[in-house]
């Protein structure tokens, strides 16, 4: 079965810093997956005042997609549109990208809010779809 | 011997004699004053060159310090001077210790390998600083080019390789000019 996600990193003003997909490409959902994620947005501001925790888990459907999504401290939104149920390896998944995320956040050349360019950041994304959803 | 003996005194007043400060603290101070740096100038090559001075006016303070709190003598040749930057300063102040290396044949000129350099920790540079030649820790080789001058020795020193700019190490070059006389006052830049 082929499946595919697509991660985004939404800063503070709703802004995406980052976004990737993983598995099979399809070139022709690229903006319909930024929309949904986009239209999600509003129901990760409602859930987040639900609960103390930062993953929100699935906050909206679409389709066959779910969005899950993870809220930093800081109130920047990671964000993954999946097609299967799982919430335990999401939040691995969320966990580790988060803390990827600081790691970017503390880099003094890097600035908040800003589209995170960085090839190593990139890879280390991969990376981790790699051990978690792939 | 007497390398062992340098690595011993620098141990001992890192453990003993000198005050910490927290390495985050002073790893995103240092970070941000680069950054506002490039920000200010928009020259990366200016950039070098301004903490390059910075380093050079801290350099010309602490050798004064670092001679107070271990009492080394004066260095019989370029080869203690190299002991006593690598072993003595960069542990006391850093709590590093660069290996040595790659001496010119006639003895003016080293290589300080640095392995782990604290100043580099969550630092990634973007693309164009790479490009445009950024040193990051430029200010270290101000600090040894002004400490060793208070010396009475005329050095250069730059950067020839850094991890930051996708190198395996750091390498410093210092090289020996000529020895100043003694009476030649040293004046502040």
């Amino acid at each position: 079965m082929s499946t595919t996600y697509y991660f985004a990193i939404v800063g503070t003003n709703d802004s995406p810093l980052y976004e990737a997909e993983f598995g099979a490409h399809q070139d022709e959902s690229k903006y319909l997956n930024q929309f949904i994620l986009h239209a999600a947005l509003d129901l990760v501001d409602d859930a987040q005042f639900m609960t103390n925790a930062c993953y929100l888990k699935t906050v909206d459907r679409y389709n066959d997609w779910n969005v899950s999504a993870y809220v930093t401290p800081s109130n920047t939104r990671l964000m993954l549109l999946h097609e299967n149920k799982m919430e335990e390896t999401i939040r691995s998944f969320f966990v580790d990208a988060h803390e990827l995320y600081l790691k970017t956040m503390l880099n003094p050349f890097y600035e908040p809010n800003t589209p995170i360019q960085s090839q190593t950041f990139d890879s280390k994304i991969n990376g981790l779809a790699k051990k978690y959803l792939l | 011997m007497a390398a062992k003996q340098y690595k011993a005194i620098g141990e001992e007043a890192w453990k003993n004699n000198v005050e910490k400060v927290n390495a985050e603290l002073f790893i995103f101070t240092y970070g941000s004053l680069v950054v506002q740096l490039v920000k200010d100038f928009e020259d990366y090559g200016a950039v070098n060159k301004q903490l390059d001075k910075m380093g050079y006016n801290i350099g010309v303070r602490l050798i004064d310090d670092i001679l107070a709190r271990t009492g080394i003598d004066k260095c019989a040749d370029f080869h203690t001077t190299a002991e006593v930057v690598a072993k003595v300063g960069f542990r006391v102040f850093l709590n590093i210790a660069p290996a040595i290396a790659n001496w010119s044949a006639d003895a003016k000129e080293f290589s300080l390998i640095l392995e782990d350099n604290p100043l580099n920790d969550f630092c990634e540079l973007p693309p164009k600083a790479v490009q445009e030649g950024l040193w990051y820790s430029n200010v270290l080789c101000g600090v040894i080019r002004g400490a060793l001058e208070m010396m009475q020795m005329q050095t250069e020193v730059w950067f020839v390789h850094d991890v930051l700019r996708g190198d395996d190490v750091s390498e410093i070059r210092v090289k020996l000019v000529k020895i100043l006389d003694e009476e030649v006052p040293v004046g502040d830049e």
